[in-house]
């Protein structure tokens, strides 16, 4: 019996996870599983872009039933590829950074990875749902169980993340079901999208149906990636958050939502985004993302809420390329992603590493650290001027393209796109306004006596290291990522 | 595309000279600890090559063109095979770009050299060269940018290296204030450059190559841009790009930055708040000078010019902080070159002269003289601070001409090329600025340019009066002593090129940096020495043999309270602003989207926690078990009742 390379990729993780359970020695089957899986990877990527691919590569299904039809079938192109291969740098370096603690924080950490490689690399809808399902349930756990605040504040934040996100999956279950029963037009029900993306382009759906259904996901999967406003689960949720599971969860398994949409409401209703009510209640929710989130963001005193605000703000940016829909935009908005996952990912390792040293994230008790930790200050730096979008960094290619992306067409005559483009530009301000006082605070100025804090040692600087040269080399080489969505994503 | 005719400029000097510093900023930022005083060889080194590269440039002399260097962004349509959008790392060479690589690289060199000496003693010496290294990369990216992504690329990080530099000592509270100051109103700039670049990139139908918007602009056909498209939209694309310039270059209302920006190591100022980075604003103005096409574009851009000029001139004139007052100067001066730009498009506009950007353009002439004196005046003004111990209030040197001669001579020179004494460069450049607001049409330019003009003749020889003649008046400037060769050296080449580099063979050999012609106005030639001689003489009058200023002019020596001002929006414009949202935040969305589903779940979970015996993690399995139990009903039950 064949076996896909993806499906080794996916299972790995999760049989990882199993083994700790079970008694393996739980860092060193950790770090094995999650080095494999970032080769792999790598190398799948590099396969891809060097043959010139274009469709789904890898395929390989596992009949599970016949009526509804449903397996468990798994292919890659290059959006699914580049977030797979987010998940594996960003699982290798959480799996990697945690130090000093029980085993459950590496059986977590492969879980959610696991589960979002499954999410990105299976090709049937009931899977991909499936997926993200059991990369979340960890996070509630971890957040409960291990969150950083008092016990009953932090089930109340893990409480509060489990109900928004609960009630956003099943949102979104039921705009899936929907969605799936409109194709079956009364015959068989299928899971498979390549089937149903067959189907809607031979058949679309009437334009003002697939506004509608494009709605309901747009809120389920919005609800998931913290569209506003139904966002407030998130900040708190990464603050508290243990170190690996705020750098999974925001780094990667949010992505999900997005990829959700790309994946499956793009192509399955072409006009749902397009439909002026949809559009306009879109550009309207992202607006809140960027300039009320901005502005939340700018209000907060402590490091690790800066970052989880930025967070939810950034993704905005995201759901403006959707609302674009512009080839350039989406493209933009896949680059986007794997930036937005290594940089947030790299700042909450560091946020982590200095809540330990430092006991305290509050700027008004922080400063001067850049003479202490001078390496540790170029890392931060890195994820901080990536995450605002600086040239150079990873970011700054996904947004230019998204913005380009809103401009293509663009006949002279304003429209609320545009509109909504120039106030999102004004988020660009304010980010630099958010992430330049905590920068300014944390690292310059002088050192605050009775706080010290030293650069990690050589080992603990490798995973960051890894992420600071990801955010340089595809922030100077967005072709590089650019090339494996060669054939994905086109317009129409 | 580059051409494939022997015409061609060829990869190697444009690759030289954007790699070379780039890799030298790279290898020294990440390994200063292990390099350390290698780092400073490798960036000095890597700007001595830069300079001979640009040298071999010039030699170029004719060949035109834009070649491209390395991929960036490029989608293509896979279908038709159009290009969506293409920026790649290009290098677009003609006159303009080889003379302000020259001016880029020959300053950049001789502030490296300087460094070596005022940078003896920092510890943190290797940083501050890889930083220097960075801007040297992200300058000649912004000299060689053949299209606006890639321009806007280097635009922000020469921001960022501006950053690094200004808060070289960020453990002084003041030097970290400023170069945030510095790089938040920079960004306020590009946000608006960034709205005219898209502009232009939805009317261009994606390629924003420099060369082809400007034959998109101007092609004979019945659908060019200027013809299709409506003057307001034209209006606000110049103008959105002259936003870039206005953060840049530290106009009006964006200048507050650069006095601040003192704070940075002298050299710094000397190179890129004085010579080189703000002037990158008046250089791609020039560049993208064919999109003013509306009176009304032309008339701002050089109003805000000629206020700026203005403004900071009168400012200068109260300063006691020697790099302060060089700094006003500087805005000042910026303030000049913008308002030639307005005025040469206003004349266009006019029918008076040829359309389109020229190195002959009264601005880059400016630029170009400018340049040279007031790098070499900063690095001057870092030789006494450094000869003074640190010592930067004008009133508290006096006497340093005989203590310090080369530096005296040196700096005598700049301030007379600043002045606009003939025949010095400056005068050239400065009657030609002049001239160009004579021609614009526009008497108030003129007037305005004029009184700036005696302004400036007024503080730069109070400026010197006060600081190097009479007697010292401390400890410190009594004790003053003339620098080490390192720093004289640069001194004394950039007062060869303040005294000559107007003149034709210098000009000529820079590829015609100078506009055809210069003089032609006898009231132009009349004013500007009248103005000179008012300005210096009622100032050697007014502070020769003073210990302190006899005119105290509170609003000009609190820069009109910009500052204040602006302290004052942002608290409520946005720190109050972001106080209200987060309070709504709070209370609606906090409240009523999450209070409502919490409220219907803690019914649930009344009910559920006689079963789960309350524990969280009962209701997390809850929940994930109850999705599957959903997913299952709906896969198996429902299609059967389909």
């Amino acid at each position: 019996m064949s076996v896909s390379v993806l499906e080794i990729v996916i299972l790995l993780p999760i049989l990882a996870a199993l083994a700790v359970l079970f008694g393996a020695p739980a860092r060193g089957s950790s770090i094995v599983a999650t080095t494999f899986n970032l080769g792999a990877t790598l190398v799948l990527c590099f396969q891809y872009a060097s043959k010139g691919s274009t469709g789904l590569v890898h395929t390989h299904a596992r009949e599970i039933l016949a009526n509804p039809a449903m397996s468990f079938s798994v292919g890659a192109d290059g959006v699914s590829l580049i977030l797979a291969l987010l998940t594996a740098i960003v699982m290798f370096a959480a799996v990697w950074q945690i130090q000093d603690r029980p085993a459950i924080f590496y059986v977590a950490s492969l879980l959610i990875g696991g589960g979002a490689l499954g999410a990105f690399l299976t090709t049937d809808v009931f899977f991909i749902y499936a997926f993200h399902e059991l990369a979340l349930i960890p996070t509630f756990l971890m957040i409960a169980l291990h969150g950083h605040a008092e016990p009953i504040e932090r089930k109340k934040v893990a409480w509060k993340a489990t109900i928004y996100l609960g009630i956003g999956s099943l949102v979104l279950l039921a705009g899936l079901v929907w969605l799936v029963v409109e194709f079956s037009g009364g015959r068989d029900l299928t899971f498979d999208l390549e089937a149903l993306r067959a189907q809607a382009k031979q058949t679309p759906l009437p334009i003002e149906k697939q506004g509608a259904i494009f709605f309901v996901l747009l809120l389920g999967f919005g609800t998931l990636v913290s569209l506003f406003p139904f966002h407030s689960w998130a900040a708190p949720a990464y603050a508290t958050a243990p170190t690996p599971v705020a750098m999974l969860h925001a780094g990667v398994l949010k992505k999900f939502g997005l990829y959700g949409l790309l994946r499956i409401a793009l192509p399955l209703l072409p006009q749902g985004a397009n439909v002026p009510w949809v559009q306009n209640a879109l550009l309207l929710m992202l607006l809140g993302n960027i300039l009320v989130m901005g502005l939340v963001t700018i209000r907060a005193s402590r490091l690790d809420d800066t970052l989880a605000n930025s967070s939810v703000m950034h993704m905005g940016y995201i759901f403006l390329a959707l609302a674009a829909g512009s080839e350039i935009a989406l493209k933009g908005a896949v680059l986007l992603m794997f930036a937005h996952g290594v940089s947030i990912a790299l700042l909450f390792a560091l946020t982590g590493k200095m809540r330990n040293q430092l006991g305290t994230l509050e700027y008004s008790k922080l400063g001067g650290l850049a003479s202490h930790a001078p390496a540790f200050t170029v890392l931060f730096a890195f994820g901080a001027f990536a995450s605002i979008g600086l040239p150079g960094l990873s970011n700054f290619a996904g947004e230019v393209m998204v913005f380009a992306g809103s401009f293509t067409g663009f006949k002279g005559a304003l429209t609320n796109l545009h509109w909504t483009v120039i106030l999102a530009l004004w988020g660009v301000v304010m980010s630099a306004v958010y992430m330049l006082r905590a920068y300014r605070s944390i690292f310059h100025g002088s050192a605050t006596t009775g706080l010290f804090m030293s650069d990690p040692a050589l080992p603990q600087r490798l995973p960051l290291i890894l992420m600071a040269a990801t955010l340089l080399l595809t922030g100077c080489c967005p072709w590089l990522l650019l090339n494996l969505l060669k054939g994905t994503l086109a317009a129409g | 595309m580059p051409p494939a005719d022997a015409q061609s400029p060829g990869h190697f000097l444009p690759t030289i000279l954007l790699l070379l510093p780039f890799f030298s900023a790279l290898v020294i930022l990440l390994g200063h600890r292990a390099l350390k005083n290698a780092s400073v060889l490798i960036s000095v080194g890597s700007s001595v090559i830069c300079f001979i590269a640009s040298l071999a440039l010039l030699a170029t002399k004719g060949a035109e063109g834009t070649v491209d260097i390395l991929k960036f962004i490029h989608v293509k349509d896979m279908i038709t095979g159009v290009d969506l959008m293409r920026a790649g790392i290009d290098a677009m060479i003609d006159d303009q770009s080889r003379g302000m690589m020259f001016i880029v690289t020959f300053i950049g060199m001789l502030v490296h050299i300087f460094s070596m000496g005022y940078m003896k003693d920092d510890e943190a010496k290797p940083r501050f060269f890889g930083s220097l290294s960075l801007f040297m990369f992200s300058m000649t990216g912004i000299v060689l940018a053949g299209n606006l992504v890639m321009m806007f690329i280097y635009w922000e990080l020469v921001g960022l290296s501006s950053y690094l530099l200004i808060g070289h000592w960020y453990e002084k509270a003041s030097a970290a204030e400023a170069c945030k100051k510095a790089f938040l109103t920079n960004r306020i700039g590009d946000f608006g450059f960034m709205i005219g670049i898209l502009i232009l990139f939805g009317l261009n139908k994606g390629d924003l190559d420099i060369d082809n918007l400007k034959t998109a602009f101007f092609h004979a056909n019945a659908d060019s841009l200027v013809k299709t498209t409506s003057p307001g939209l034209l209006t606000v694309a110049a103008l959105c790009l002259f936003m870039g310039a206005v953060g840049k270059s530290a106009q009006f209302p964006l200048h507050v930055w650069l006095p601040d920006a003192m704070e940075g190591p002298t050299p710094v100022s000397a190179l890129i708040h004085a010579a080189t980075m703000v002037a990158a604003g008046v250089y791609m103005l020039v560049r993208v000078s064919f999109v003013i096409v509306t009176p009304l574009a032309a008339e701002t851009i050089a109003g805000i010019g000629c206020f700026t000029a203005l403004l900071a001139a009168l400012m200068a004139t109260q300063q006691g902080d020697i790099k302060r007052i060089l700094a006003y100067s500087t805005l000042s001066q910026l303030g000049y070159m913008v308002m030639a730009v307005g005025a040469v498009a206003m004349a266009a506009l006019h029918g008076e002269a040829a359309h389109g950007a020229h190195p002959g353009h009264p601005a880059m002439f400016h630029l170009y003289t400018h340049a040279f004196f007031k790098a070499m005046l900063f690095l001057g003004s870092g030789a006494v601070i450094y000869a003074c111990h640190h010592e930067q209030d004008i009133w508290k040197m006096g006497g340093l001409r005989k203590h310090m001669p080369i530096t005296f001579w040196t700096f005598a020179i700049g301030t007379a090329a600043l002045m606009g004494v003939p025949p010095l460069s400056g005068f050239w450049s400065k009657e030609a600025v002049l001239g160009a607001a004579f021609d614009s049409g526009c008497r108030v330019l003129f007037l305005a340019g004029a009184a700036t003009a005696a302004l400036t003749a007024f503080y730069m020889t109070r400026l010197l009066v006060v600081a190097f003649f009479g007697k010292a008046r401390t400890e410190s400037a009594h004790h003053a002593a003339e620098v080490p060769l390192v720093m004289a050296l640069p001194l004394a080449l950039l007062a060869i090129f303040s005294i000559f580099s107007a003149w034709g063979p210098f000009s000529d050999f820079l590829q015609a940096m100078k506009p055809e012609h210069v003089e032609g106005h006898d009231t132009v030639l009349w004013t500007s020495v009248a103005v000179l001689l008012i300005g210096s003489i009622s100032s050697f009058l007014l502070y020769k043999g003073k210990d302190s200023d006899p005119v105290r002019i509170k609003l000009f020596a609190n820069k009109f309270y910009f500052d204040e001002i602006y302290a004052v929006i942002v608290r409520v414009g946005q720190d109050g602003l972001a106080w209200v949202v987060t309070a709504l935040e709070r209370i609606f969305v906090d409240g009523l989207v999450a209070r409502l589903p919490a409220a219907i779940v803690a019914r649930i979970g009344a009910a559920t926690r006689m079963l789960q015996g309350g524990h969280l993690q009962g209701y997390t399995f809850l929940l994930g078990g109850g999705i599957i139990a959903v997913v299952y009903l709906v896969v198996f039950v429902l299609p059967r009742t389909h």
